[in-house]
């Protein structure tokens, strides 16, 4: 089977590259601001939807090889991990604290122990919703 | 406007049972998705629609409404969104496994008696 | 050290998760799931003990106090419970080595135990409503894809239902939580407990607990709602059908016997009576049901029905020593219905069918199993001094104090019948003519004895070391029947 969909395809190369950088936007928004991994996640996974509707699996998967069931599996350390470091600094269980560094280029930012837990988050959702689209995708 | 909400709420539920109650799979799962929307909607209704700003620490408003019930419809609905994947991957097995795209189908065990 | 709270749910997770990256070394995982469930025993009983010197221990998670943010409360009851949940686990995890078989073991089978033993702990310790359901979907979630796990068909079509009734059930939580939070303006349960108590027993309340009463019944298959379970229970491998036996239904469970006793005990005499009714029809329907099947997975299922029915039956009866029977009878009902289920599991391996019709004459190639399955028949069914006699004891005397004479007399048949129909499967399946000769034998069950030995001398001890247990159950009933030790534990001392 041939589709003819070069429309598409030229518009995803650059489309998806837009909502890939606005899903970033939207993940270190998060936490004082609406944000966050969850959507930021889903917005990324949207992306990659995007780019297997318009090439087939195989091209996608040549071009970006990774692993999504290992994703969620890295996605979940980081969740728990932020968690089990309140046991070194006899804290409760998942407390969070913050600091202010200074960046090069950026300036001053906050930084938070939550985006840990949020970038873990992150991956946890865009493997989850990867895996069962190659899932349902994969046999015809 | 809590009326409203309420009704609307209860108009959920009754579209989510009536999906949930037909035989095809793929109306079920949809079904038990709109039922779990109509819990969230009512979660939200009931904690009270108040007038104020959304509870984020950039905005100075004088009032802000109440957070709690947003975290945890936030955690429901997260959580109807992985049920609600699951049971597609699942239903979709199941059709793949039985091909049986409706409940009656299903019926019935297939050891020999 | 209150940190310490978290970990019969994280050790579990962690371990989980771990072994997410490691999905094809089938050996590495039989090892990591083994050790890591020693760990969660060691920390158990350590919290265990430690709780019954010092009191009731909390946990305010983030930081947060405790009626805004999320709290774990340790009191005795729910350290009990995570305890025998990890003794569990244990010979459940080694019957699954020889048994599950490796397809399964490749695809995340041991992680999805762990994630279940989280849920299920978490559920346990939890002092937040909210938190409760979102355990409740946490062991959900793991049992979804336990029940489905290898994709067989019947697998298949009974996952289907199963989760479409629990999607449904959790739906009802979520309204009930609304509810909840719209009438008293909290979800910690002490602080609903304090506020309760104080509007008294207005019929909203009663609404509501009737809500979480079907809400959970459903999880814990109580009279009307319990149709979903005897099929999703016996489709699985049998190790799966023994968590979920052990395990799952006693989580509703444990809800009910949380909210009936320290959040809805203003009008009691609507909630209990109600309680009380559906217990005793329950207890009825779970024997016509065990007498009247011929295949043994299907009998041991609905044993479990019957023993939802008994335990309610000690929350609607709400007196001291009920609850203790009660504790004492949920305690041993995980014990024993997990030995059970692998019992039935070597048996069907040993025998090649699960119908009765087609067994028998077990006891000459496999003396050890056969009288593994007589003493925990007669644990079932409370014979003394076996483990499930002294719970039905204080079961009786706590009923026939609440007056309930009928529902009493009620119980007492319904365990004669259980006895009933687990002798006829001793009698049948394992005495009788033998219908495989040796060299028809399925298989060696060599490997799957130690698990089962452990539970039925852990279901023995809890019988004749009752003496032993009985300070641990009595502080638990203590909490349930007096709530201000546990109001004041996670409110502070202002309460």
């Amino acid at each position: 089977m041939k589709y003819n969909d070069v429309i598409l395809q030229t518009v995803t190369k650059f489309i998806s590259f837009l909502i890939f950088l606005f899903a970033i936007y939207i993940f270190f928004n998060g936490h004082q601001e609406p944000g966050g991994g969850f959507i930021g996640g889903l917005m990324t996974s949207a992306a990659l939807v995007l780019l297997l509707l318009a090439f087939d699996m195989e091209t996608v998967r040549r071009a970006m090889p990774i692993d999504y069931k290992t994703m969620i599996a890295i996605g979940l350390v980081f969740g728990v991990g932020t968690g089990v470091g309140s046991f070194f600094f006899s804290t409760p269980f998942l407390s969070q604290t913050f600091g202010y560094f200074h960046f090069p280029v950026l300036g001053e930012l906050e930084l938070t122990t939550t985006l840990a837990f949020d970038l873990g988050v992150y991956l946890t959702v865009v493997g989850a919703t990867m895996t069962i689209i190659q899932t349902i995708g994969e046999d015809k | 406007m809590e009326i409203i909400m309420s009704i609307l709420a209860g108009f959920l539920f009754t579209v989510g049972l009536y999906l949930i109650l037909t035989k095809n799979l793929i109306r079920i799962i949809i079904g038990s998705s709109v039922l779990s929307h109509g819990a969230h909607l009512l979660l939200l209704t009931m904690a009270g629609l108040k007038t104020g700003a959304p509870p984020l620490l950039g905005l100075n408003a004088d009032t802000y409404v109440d957070p709690l019930p947003q975290a945890l419809i936030l955690t429901a609905i997260v959580i109807s969104f992985g049920v609600t994947s699951f049971i597609l991957v699942l239903g979709y097995r199941t059709y793949k496994v039985t091909g049986a795209a409706e409940t009656d189908q299903l019926r019935g065990t297939d050891t020999d008696e | 050290m209150s940190n310490w709270l978290i970990l019969p749910v994280l050790i579990p997770l962690i371990a989980g998760i771990v072994a997410l990256f490691f999905p094809k070394r089938v050996t590495a995982q039989r090892i990591w799931a083994f050790i890591t469930s020693l760990i969660l025993i060691g920390v158990n009983v350590f919290l265990l003990t430690y709780i019954l010197a010092n009191g009731i221990m909390t946990l305010e998670l983030g930081g947060w106090e405790a009626p805004f943010g999320i709290v774990l409360v340790g009191d005795s009851l729910a350290v009990l419970l995570t305890t025998t949940t990890s003794l569990v686990t244990l010979p459940i995890i080694y019957f699954s080595f020889s048994t599950i078989g490796v397809g399964r073991e490749k695809y995340y089978y041991y992680s999805f135990i762990q994630f279940l033993i989280a849920g299920v702990s978490g559920a346990f310790l939890t002092g937040d409503i909210f938190n409760l359901f979102v355990c409740f979907e946490v062991l959900l979630l793991a049992s979804y894809a336990l029940i489905g796990h290898g994709s067989t068909k019947t697998q298949l079509k009974e996952s289907f239902n199963y989760v479409i009734v629990n999607v449904v059930s959790s739906a009802f939580f979520v309204i009930g939580v609304a509810y909840l939070y719209a009438v008293t303006g909290t979800l910690n349960m002490a602080q609903l407990s304090q506020r309760v108590s104080e509007t008294g027993a207005e019929p909203i309340i009663t609404v509501i607990a009737i809500l979480f009463l079907i809400v959970f019944g459903l999880k814990g298959a109580l009279f009307p709602l319990y149709f979903w379970l005897p099929g999703s229970y016996s489709v699985p491998p049998t190790a799966i059908g023994a968590i979920f036996a052990a395990l799952l239904t006693k989580v509703g469970i444990y809800s009910i016997f949380r909210t009936y006793s320290i959040i809805f005990n203003e009008d009691t005499a609507v909630t209990h009576t109600i309680l009380l009714v559906l217990s005793a029809v329950t207890m009825i329907i779970g024997v016509i049901g065990a007498i009247a099947y011929r295949d043994v997975k299907l009998i041991l299922v609905y044993n479990v029905i019957v023993a939802v029915g008994f335990i309610l039956f000690g929350v609607a009866s709400l007196n001291s020593d009920a609850f203790v029977g009660a504790i004492y009878y949920l305690l041993h009902d995980i014990v024993i219905k997990a030995a059970l289920f692998l019992i039935i599991g070597a048996l069907i391996t040993a025998a090649g069918t699960s119908k009765l019709s087609g067994m028998g004459g077990i006891i000459k190639h496999h003396p050890l199993l056969t009288w593994m399955f007589f003493i925990s028949a007669l644990a079932l069914a409370g014979v003394p001094p076996l483990g499930g006699f002294p719970g039905k004891l204080m079961l009786v005397v706590g009923g026939a104090e609440a007056g309930h004479y009928i529902v009493v007399a009620v119980m007492m048949i319904a365990s004669l019948l259980v006895l009933f129909s687990v002798i006829r499967i001793f009698l049948q399946g394992f005495l009788g003519e033998p219908k495989l000769t040796h060299a028809e034998q399925h298989g060696s069950i060599k490997a799957q004895m130690p698990p089962i030995v452990f539970l039925v001398a852990l279901s023995v001890f809890m019988g004749i070391g009752a003496e032993v247990m009985y300070p641990f159950v009595e502080s638990a009933a203590q909490t349930l029947i007096n709530p201000q030790a546990y109001i004041e534990a996670v409110l502070g001392g202002e309460a």
